[in-house]
């Protein structure tokens, strides 16, 4: 009898497993959790950009009803600096100005929302008042809240031993190639763009929960987190000074992060600290309003940069010039985003053959900037795809000729590109092709005159970006900086009934890990996907790990599962190759099944499983008993995703507003384990970018006041301001990583926004527009056509 | 939230009882504005008065050539309202544009129009259809009613009981919402009434205010033509990081053409 079971391995669209208890309600996220005797903590945030505190009252806090203590900066003289994770150097090779960070502002507060003090006490709602009764003598500075002001002459300095506000000033490229190739070019193109701030806004708030064991003096943190092993180190080991086995760090349901929640954050710290000194479980949740000025929001680039080319329209140069806002201190990863993450894509998908990137990070009165969906990728692919876009019309090039001519042709992999990468794989005229048909991209004209019939200006726009993820190799990243290895961990525990249980040291904050990585397992080892459970997020059940960003879980987290498995195979082959008295080489292993090659001697999963465990008749002299590995996976290289995005708008002249109606995201993500999930990725980040294009703005005002505080002045994505997003793959295989895979979580977030804002520019084009800055809100684009007829009307 | 006493009236004279004495007791009906304001501690009341139990502010009927609307009317029953439809479809239809499905399901007339947010759409209905707010103690003509942002004629302690429209030959509506909150960032009710045009713009000036010019132009020629040549100052309007004054200057234009257009 031939048992028929859906195919649920590498390449089926299975049902997510974890989407039962999250869309009935039941899921467990770090607010879900209580602790017994759990005292609360409210966090005072200074409402001030700049402002040295001359002085703390807390007398009138401390004797508030319910309170338990008040802490603030000056009670935590022996707590170390929150840590930056990657120092980069300047062109002069001295390493980058990195301030203490304290965990609670000490002498100064440097940005709305910098923590001053902390309450903690029977109920929240205690908690808050109390800190209301905190008195603060703040002397008011003047702030900088943009790069622009914070490096002309005279601004005010953010750090007193940080001059200029400068972070740092670094560069890569050949500087004297650049410039010789400028010097012979048949055409220079400049352009000048803003990479709009970001808040990440992830639905989940963060939230903390220290506890404390007098018994064992064991810490437990339970956060919001897309990596707790990181976490337990950087808190443990730079800022509480706690050994690893005294910290358990636990990061359950996370709904949402983005990059928000891979930073260690001071209120982690503050809830691990308060627990340990009041020996009582500490809660803190963030309120949106914090979220909104204490999250590390995202992206904030100005940039110039310089497109040389010859008479052909072949790219012969790019020199950009970035000044990156870092906020008021460096978040974890914040320094690596605009230079490691940013300038080494600047080549994009093209073969210009010399680029010179300069960054200088400023420091500004404003919450620290990090990784957000994309970190560093959106900022270059929006750069040089408009740049692209310009070039195309500047030199009278169609923009998708333009883009051919200067394609890396398939055959050219693997590709050295002038900013360190190296691209393993990628077909972009492929998939350049697909969108192109999906889109109806050769029909366009006809659309666009029948939108002008209906009194609306429709635009087309492409973008054709590459970028790099499946972070990282260990070896380079610490030679560029890092302070950190960036492999990742996998444990294969399979059980005795032949069950099998995952240890991963990615984390799953709505990627559908346990669903993906269960297919990993139930492929390679035929286990029905129903009894594969993937485990993740907690620093006492996993070995280790770096933990979920930069599109890494399967590329990096799969492929250790993935050499555990190998040792799982060889052992279970061993066991195989016992109990059928055959040579382990004549072994074979498929799905489930064990046979002696050549016969039908066979050996079923769940009977080598049991061996393992009750190992009666085993070769024990020289195996050991027991199912269950654990590999470490450090990748060779970066995985590098790419493809053509292609984004139609209408807009409405009358107010400016713009309806994206058509968009086509056409990708090569590698090998696609669950399609389905790769869809809703794919969208999900399309969406993402959409909303940076047209939507949302996180606005400062000159004294440092965030005016976009609140979802009353920042404009998330809804669905009705979005399209159905068309996906589709096409695979060409990464060849550096046992699965063949790339990652699909940020694609849609970097391909997307060139492709809304070339649209809109098309939409204009009669208005003579070079270029509008994100987001192209209805107000912006009205000012555009205003002054169009105006110009009409001279 | 700060704590505050909690009172639930059954009457109108002991919701004005309890608010008479109290001049920091807040009315409290949908919530939509002082629930947020609360959670926020923007707002910090010493009691707060639940109107919701009070059965002389419920009810939608037509009266003697008047559409009366009880201050509980909620947005989603307006919209819903048979009696709404027949006698002045632009306000049901109004109060279906009114923020999200939940917040339809909780605000009420009486409170959006006691809180006169400048941003909302209720006011600019009650101007341009010339309606009187009656009170516990008066009656008050719309002209006089809006004060300003967050203002009204209302004084401590008085009640609005239910709002009087009178019944139009033609009025329509139109807005431009503001892309994040969705409130209105400009928008324009136009109606003729016995003859009498009034045209009343909400969401782009710090209250709801009377738009002449148009009401000339609507005057001599109702058409959407007839308001789309008139320009609206960009004086006292407001600019904010979603558009500038100039820029809701002309979205007043805009939308009282389109305003005219929905009226038919």
């Amino acid at each position: 009898m031939t048992v028929v079971t859906p195919f649920e391995g590498i390449g089926a669209s299975v049902r997510r497993k974890e989407d039962l208890r999250f869309l009935s309600g039941r899921g467990q996220y770090t607010d879900d959790i209580n602790r017994p005797g759990q005292a609360y903590a409210s966090i005072l945030r200074s409402p001030h950009a700049h402002a040295t505190i001359r002085g703390i009252d807390i007398a009138a806090a401390q004797a508030m009803p319910g309170v338990v203590a008040v802490f603030t900066g000056a009670d935590m003289p022996d707590l170390g600096g929150i840590p930056c994770g990657w120092q980069i150097h300047n062109k002069d090779g001295s390493p980058m100005a990195e301030p203490m960070h304290p965990v609670l502002a000490v002498g100064k507060a440097r940005f709305v929302g910098d923590a001053v003090a902390v309450v903690v006490a029977e109920t929240k709602a205690q908690a808050r008042d109390a800190s209301e009764a905190i008195v603060v003598d703040y002397a008011v500075l003047p702030a900088v809240s943009t790069v622009t002001a914070a490096i002309a002459a005279g601004a005010p300095t953010v750090h007193d031993a940080v001059a200029g506000n400068l972070c740092y000033d670094w560069h890569i490229g050949d500087k004297a190639i650049n410039e010789a190739a400028f010097a012979t070019a048949a055409k220079v193109v400049e352009f000048e763009l803003v990479n709009n701030r970001l808040v990440p806004n992830a639905m989940e708030p963060r939230a903390a929960i220290g506890d404390f064991d007098r018994t064992t003096d064991e810490y437990t943190l339970f956060t919001t987190s897309q990596n707790p092993h990181v976490i337990r180190l950087l808190m443990g080991a730079f800022v509480l000074h706690l050994p690893e086995h005294k910290l358990r760090v636990v990061a359950p349901d996370v709904g949402g992060g983005f990059g928000s929640k891979i930073f260690h954050y001071a209120e982690e710290a503050i809830v691990t600290w308060a627990a340990g000194k009041l020996a009582r479980p500490v809660k803190w949740t963030a309120e949106r309003t914090e979220s909104f000025m204490s999250d590390a929001h995202g992206r904030d680039h100005v940039t110039k940069a310089r497109l040389a080319l010859d008479n052909d329209g072949k790219f012969l140069a790019l020199h950009v010039q970035t000044l990156a806002n870092m906020g008021a201190y460096l978040s974890t990863f914040a320094t690596s985003v605009p230079t490691y993450l940013y300038a080494t894509l600047l080549a994009g998908v093209y073969t210009t053959p010399s680029i010179y990137a300069e960054v200088k990070a400023i420091f500004t009165n404003t919450v620290p900037v990090d990784a957000y969906r994309g970190a560093g990728r959106p900022e270059a692919t929006f750069l040089i795809e408009r740049l692209v876009d310009v070039a195309a019309r500047e030199t009278g090039i169609d923009r998708i000729a333009i883009r051919r001519r200067n394609f890396i042709p398939a055959d050219a992999f693997p590709y050295q590109t002038p900013v360190a990468l190296q691209y393993d794989s990628g077909d972009y005229q492929t998939t350049l092709d697909a969108a192109l048909e999906t889109a109806g991209w050769a029909s366009f004209e006809s659309r666009r005159a029948e939108a002008a019939k209906r009194g609306k200006l429709r635009g087309i726009g492409i973008s054709t970006y590459v970028e790099a993820c499946g972070i990282a190799p260990s070896a380079v990243v610490g030679a560029l900086g890092a302070r950190a290895g960036l492999y990742e961990v996998g444990t294969i525990r399979v059980h005795p009934t032949g069950s099998v249980t995952v240890l991963t040291g990615t984390h799953s904050h709505g990627q559908g890990h346990e669903t993906t990585l269960a297919q990993l397992v139930t492929d390679r080892l035929g286990v029905p996907l129903a009894q594969v459970d993937v485990v993740h997020g907690d620093t006492a059940k996993i070995p280790f790990g770096m933990g979920t960003y930069g599109s890494r879980s399967l590329a990096v987290g799969g492929s250790a599962m993935v050499k555990a498995m190998d040792k799982i195979v060889a052992k279970a082959r061993r066991i195989a190759a016992h109990l059928m008295e055959a040579s382990v080489d004549d072994v074979e292993f498929d799905r489930g099944t064990f046979r002696v090659a050549g016969t039908d001697k066979t050996k079923a999963w769940a009977e080598i499983c049991l061996t393992a465990y009750v190992p009666h008749n085993y070769p024990i002299e020289e195996l050991e008993p027991g199912l269950d590995e654990t590999a470490f996976y450090d990748p060779k290289n970066f995985t590098y995703p790419g493809g053509a995005h292609i984004c139609e708008v209408e807009i409405e002249p009358e107010t400016g507003q713009v309806s994206v109606v058509n968009f086509t995201a056409v990708d090569d993500v590698g090998r696609v384990i669950n399609p389905m999930i790769v869809e809703g990725q794919v969208q999900g980040g399309v969406c993402q970018g959409i909303g940076q294009a047209l939507l949302e703005a996180c606005v400062y005002d000159a004294e440092g006041q965030l005016v976009s505080g609140s979802f009353m002045d920042y404009q998330m994505p809804r669905a009705d301001d979005l399209p159905m997003v068309s996906v589709a793959t096409h695979v060409t295989l990464c060849t550096h990583n046992p699965l063949g895979v790339k990652g699909c979580g940020e694609v849609g977030a970097i391909g997307s926004p060139p492709a809304v804002i070339n649209a809109v520019v098309d939409a204009l084009r009669d208005y003579g527009v070079r270029h509008i800055e994100m987001p192209a809100t209805p107000a912006k684009i009205w000012g555009i056509i205003n002054a169009g007829h105006a110009l009409a009307a001279e | 939230m700060y704590d505050f006493e909690y009172h639930k009236p059954g009457s109108i004279a002991d919701a004005v009882k309890i608010l008479s004495a109290d001049p920091d007791a807040r009315p409290i009906s949908g919530g939509q504005t002082l629930l947020p304001a609360l959670k926020h501690r923007l707002n910090k009341p010493t009691s707060v008065v639940d109107l919701s139990g009070i059965a002389e502010l419920k009810g939608i009927r037509q009266e003697g050539g008047k559409l009366i609307i009880g201050a509980l009317a909620k947005h989603h029953e307006v919209s819903e309202s048979a009696v709404v439809k027949g006698a002045i479809p632009a306000l049901a239809s109004l109060a279906g544009t009114i923020g999200d499905t939940q917040v339809r399901n909780r605000g009420t007339i009486g409170g959006s129009v006691s809180n006169n947010d400048p941003a909302a759409d209720y006011p600019a209905a009650v101007m341009a259809l010339d309606a009187t707010i009656v009170t516990d103690k008066r009656r008050i003509a719309a002209d006089d009613f809006f004060q300003g942002m967050f203002t009204t004629a209302l004084e401590p302690g008085e009640l609005l009981v239910a709002i009087e429209f009178p019944v139009p030959e033609q009025a329509g509506y139109a807005k431009m919402r503001n892309p994040a909150s969705r409130y209105v960032m400009a928008g324009a009710f136009v109606a003729k009434t016995g003859g009498k045009v009034r045209v009343a713009i909400n969401g782009a000036g710090p209250g709801v205010f009377r738009q002449t010019a148009m009401e000339t132009a609507l005057t001599a020629s109702w058409s959407p033509d007839a308001v789309a040549g008139v320009k609206q100052s960009a004086e006292d309007l407001n600019s904010d990081i979603h558009g500038s004054a100039e820029y809701r200057a002309h979205l007043v234009t805009v939308m009282a053409k389109r305003a005219v257009v929905a009226a038919g």
